[in-house]
């Protein structure tokens, strides 16, 4: 339900005043089947601030957008009145290569970041795991790819951000510089927060230079205690592994993959003690594998349900075979991508399984990852799959963060209902 | 530790607008008899004996943390051994009004473990219990006082150590760590505590034990562990961490190398960073460093040094080497006109021996000091050390600049001879002239020290109304009374109010009395 009803009028004048392009929503604009009636693209973040003012004295529900390409990630929001569309906000600010930092605004797309900061021999190692992808969408929906093996996700490499809240304050925290312990680390709260918090603006990042050489060291599998052990052969040792990613398509046979990273002499004595760690079928090759960087479901018809498994490192063998055999049992199939050597996989389950399938494996797959100390959660899914599906599972100190929730966005007009708990 | 630091020479203040003492920050003595005597009631329930301490001479030894220049002596010690215990001291403190205060080691810089008069001090020394070393998971389960050297200690023999390293890691507590976001010579390349945190058992100041992240990483949910890390006890307190382990490198080496002047040295990390290297640590300090490190230790730095780097680098040993000679070949380049190479741990520990007793050495050349902990962009290393050598000049003031180069992060020692009148305050003028310098080259007003109540009253220098208001936010959603370390971190004491929205009743006697904002 809206709560426009009457006064669409006023509150489109109040958007337009507060910045210039707004619009009518089209169905295009439809945030996870529920319709807006307004979008907004602010230019700036006063202008963010000028709009949320405006959504705030007219008690518009907001969801933030980015380019849109994650945005049916998490339930779909109980309503949606207002998209705030980021996607003119879109500047590289500030590229400082010697400090190795850069500063983007949200609505710029990873690949910007990137081409910027490359031409100075750096890279903001966050993977662009889908294209388009911009800043604050990676940031809300804490996306990550394989090089969180060796330098981590987002949380590891925001060290400053600019928000704007549900009442349109601007708020910024952390800063410029890597070091700084002063005051509370806004960013974390942010990251992964699914719009339900507040906007990001901008955001300041460390840098990591680009390395001079990398290789990929391929090993296959077919039984899940296999890739287990190769997983372990491999963190146990002293090669410093870039990314470790473990591959299970349905059906197939599963392969581990290392990526290696440095200087040409020292990538080349790695990989060759990668090599022997992984056995007489490893082999060398200097690109990725196909796959690499995207999600299982990335290349399915439709929209299949993505689930994100996480776990202690020791727990892979054990979610890499109850996802197998509960996707069989229930009658489907799964595929299983991801970081292995991290504790983090992703898997899929085609478009038109069955609602109660896709429960019965999340149910099984969910238990062994708690187990492992991990969780489980259902990324997207088609609708009678979401209906049917606990999206997040249970969630330890839910009512500490409903409580955080409630001061940021006491009304609960930002993306109300999308995340944790029905925040 | 043998004292590495200047915590009995004074580490004095930095004058800020308004001393704590005035804000009310650290409580007064007899505030709430009742609500003091009812907790001490409650607490006596349920811990032993031996556990609190209220008796006047032996609260006394609990008056100071690291930065002995502030002394409360807290109404009420208790030691706790369990988090059911701890969890029962919170909750008694919440159900009486009464704040409280955690404390670890009592290392920290800040004054964030400062008591306050009319409150208890929650101290984790009984809690040291290291409950699991996982290699195959790479985490460690340990309790809030382990020191961070044990688990390094631990961990060891199973090929692994845990990263972060404060200079005081043999005495301070994962506790305090987590609290602080503690840092160390090793972050450049390692990151700080919050990046090796994973998880938290953690006593809200409700008193509610709850549990944050755990063995795996991205929990769903807000991340609320990384907003409890680094703010130094005012969300709650930690009774257990889930840290992660690091694999040992292959291969380490560490160079010393001296140079004419702190340009010179500053240039050779600009271009050891430029060149797209990352050390595991590079560390500057200027001639009057070297001068006190000299006297103490006898580290045999070279002589007539205007600045040394000691540059460490770790990793798989083809990439150390190559990268090594690299280092050598810049630092030559710049420079450098001694160098000293160290291949083996007996070696390495005489080059970092300088270093590590640095704070404390100057103690040998000056009666009195202030550490100052600030952060600037490492670019705008040459311009802040000329500015602070001409703020030397101009107030006759000596600083002794010691530093981790690599991330920016200044440790400038500000000498001064308390027994001269006058001398104590031209130091803190230049103490925090030095904090101006930072926030004005977009830095940071600490590194890794942390606000305590030392610099409460900067932030507001690097932070907006806005800005603080918004934090405020997230210490309501915790502390809604905030009795938890209350008059840390923050300038003014806020009150949080009911959730907007749901106000009612007249406004709390505080703020109709204009001593605080409500919020
Ligand atoms: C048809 C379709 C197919 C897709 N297939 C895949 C796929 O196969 N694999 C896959 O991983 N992803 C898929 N996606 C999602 C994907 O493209 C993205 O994951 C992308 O990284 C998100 O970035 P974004 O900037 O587009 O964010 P958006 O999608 O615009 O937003 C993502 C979330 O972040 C919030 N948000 C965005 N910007 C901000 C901000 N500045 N401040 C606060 N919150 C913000 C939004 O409210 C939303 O909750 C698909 C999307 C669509 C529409
Ligand atoms: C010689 C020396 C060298 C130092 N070098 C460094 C350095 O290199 N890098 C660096 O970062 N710091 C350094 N420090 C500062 C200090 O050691 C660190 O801040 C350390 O983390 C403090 O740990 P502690 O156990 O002593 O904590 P305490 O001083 O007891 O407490 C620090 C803060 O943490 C809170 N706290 C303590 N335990 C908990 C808990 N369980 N839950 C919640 N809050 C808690 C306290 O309330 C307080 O605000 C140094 C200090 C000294 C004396």
């Amino acid at each position: 339900m809206t709560a426009l009803g009457t006064d669409l009028g006023a509150a489109r004048s109040a958007l337009t005043s507060a910045c210039g392009d707004v619009a009518d929503a089209t169905e295009a604009d439809a945030v996870d089947g529920v319709q807006p009636a307004l979008v907004a693209r602010p230019a700036s973040t006063p202008e963010v601030a000028e709009v949320l003012r405006a959504a705030a004295a007219h008690g518009l529900a907001v969801v933030p957008r980015g380019r849109g390409t994650k945005l049916t990630w998490g339930r779909p929001p109980e309503r949606a009145d207002l998209v705030v569309d980021l996607s003119r906000l879109a500047a590289v600010l500030d590229h400082a290569a010697g400090d190795l930092i850069v500063e983007a605004q949200a609505g710029t797309p990873l690949a910007d970041v990137q081409r910027t900061v490359a031409a100075a021999g750096q890279r903001l190692a966050l993977d662009g795991t889908v294209e388009g992808a911009t800043v604050g969408g990676t940031l809300a929906t804490n996306a990550s790819g394989p090089s969180r093996v060796g330098v981590g996700t987002a949380r590891d490499l925001l060290i400053g951000v600019t928000v704007v809240r549900a009442d349109g304050v601007v708020a910024r925290a952390g800063g410029r510089v890597v070091k700084n312990v002063a005051g509370y680390d806004l960013g974390k709260l942010v990251i992964g927060s699914f719009g339900t918090l507040a906007v990001v603006t901008e955001a300041v990042f460390r840098l990591h230079p680009l390395p001079a050489a990398r290789r990929v060291v391929t090993a296959p599998f077919d039984r899940p205690e296999e890739a287990q052990r190769l997983v372990q052969q491999v963190v146990q040792a002293q090669v410093v592994p870039s990314a470790v990613e473990v591959d299970w398509p349905a059906g197939g046979p599963g392969s581990v993959s290392v990526l290696l990273e440095g200087i040409e002499a020292g990538v080349e004595g790695r990989t060759a003690t990668t090599r022997q760690l992984l056995g007489p079928d490893a082999a060398a090759s200097p690109d990725p594998p196909a796959g690499w960087a995207r999600y299982p479901w990335a290349d399915g018809p439709g929209r299949p349900t993505a689930l994100k498994a996480t776990f202690a490192l020791s727990g892979l063998a054990r979610v890499l075979a109850t996802a197998r055999s509960a996707a069989a049992d229930a009658g489907t199939a799964i595929d299983l991508r991801g970081s292995g050597g991290a504790g983090v996989l992703y898997g899929a389950l085609p478009a038109d399984a069955d609602a109660a399938a896709v429960a019965a494996v999340v149910e099984r797959l969910r238990a062994v990852c708690t187990r492992a100390g991990g969780a489980l959660v259902v990324l997207d899914a088609p609708p009678q799959v979401e209906a049917a599906v606990d999206t997040w599972g249970p969630v330890p100190a839910l009512d500490l963060m409903r409580r955080v929730k409630e001061r940021f966005d006491p009304e609960r007009r930002l993306a109300p209902g999308r995340f944790v708990g029905g925040l | 530790m043998g004292g590495t630091h200047g915590t009995e020479t004074t580490a004095g203040p930095v004058l800020g607008p308004v001393s704590p003492e005035e804000t009310g920050a650290t409580g007064e003595a007899g505030g709430n008899p009742e609500a003091m005597a009812a907790v001490t009631r409650a607490v006596r329930a349920v811990l032993p004996a031996n556990a609190v301490v209220s008796d006047r001479i032996e609260l006394r030894t609990y008056e100071c943390d690291g930065l002995a220049h502030y002394r409360v002596t807290p109404a009420l010690v208790v030691l706790p051994q369990t988090t059911e215990q701890l969890a029962a001291v919170v909750r008694a403190c919440a159900e009486h009004g009464v704040p409280f205060v955690a404390r670890g080691s009592g290392t920290g810089l800040s004054g964030g473990a400062l008591p306050r008069a009319d409150g208890v001090l929650v101290v984790t020394s009984r809690m040291r219990t290291i409950h699991e070393i996982r290699p195959a998971d790479q985490r460690a389960v340990v309790d809030p006082g382990v020191l961070n050297l044990d688990v390094t200690h631990a961990a060891t023999p199973t090929g692994y150590y845990y990263a972060p390293d404060p200079s005081s890691q043999q005495i301070c507590s994962i506790g305090g760590n987590l609290a602080e976001n503690s840092g160390g010579a090793h972050c450049l390349k390692y990151g700080f505590t919050t990046n090796h945190v994973l998880g938290a058992e953690f006593v809200t100041p409700q008193g509610e034990v709850v549990q944050l992240g755990g063995l795996a990483p991205d929990a769903p949910g807000y991340d609320l562990l990384g907003a409890v890390v680094g703010s130094e006890g005012t969300l709650g307190i930690a009774t257990r961490a889930v840290v992660k382990l690091t694999r040992l490198p292959q291969e380490v080496r560490t160079l010393l190398a001296g140079f004419a002047s702190t340009d010179d040295a500053g240039a050779a990390t600009s271009a050891i960073i430029g060149a797209g290297i990352v050390p595991a640590a590079i560390e500057m300090m200027d001639a009057l460093a070297i001068e006190a490190a000299e006297a103490a230790t006898h580290c045999d730095y070279p002589a007539g040094a205007g600045a040394v780097l000691v540059v460490e680098l770790d990793g798989p040993a083809v990439e150390v080497e190559h990268e090594f000679a690299q280092v050598e070949r810049t630092c030559r380049e710049h420079g450098a006109f001694a160098l000293r190479v160290a291949t083996d741990a007996t070696e390495r520990a005489l080059i970092w021996k300088g270093r590590k007793s640095a704070f404390a050495a100057v103690g040998r050349i000056s009666p009195d000091y202030i550490v100052q902990d600030g952060v600037i962009p490492r670019t705008a290393l040459p311009g802040v050390l000329r500015a602070i050598a001409e703020l030397s000049a101009s107030s006759g003031v000596r600083v002794a600049n010691v530093f981790h180069a690599g991330d920016g992060n200044l440790h400038p020692l500000v000498l001064f001879d308390d027994a001269v009148e006058g001398a104590g305050k031209a130091a803190e003028e230049v103490s925090g002239a030095i904090l101006d310098l930072c926030i004005g080259s977009g830095g940071s007003i600490t590194g890794e020290h942390g606000v305590g109540i030392d610099k409460a009253a900067y932030m507001p220098k690097m932070f907006s109304d806005e800005d603080l208001d918004t934090m405020q936010l997230v210490r309501c959603a915790f502390d809604p009374d905030g009795i938890a370390n209350p008059g840390k971190v923050f300038p003014t004491p806020r009150l949080c109010g009911e959730v907007p929205g749901k106000k009612r009743g007249a406004p709390h006697p505080l703020v109709a009395a204009g001593k605080a904002e409500a919020f």
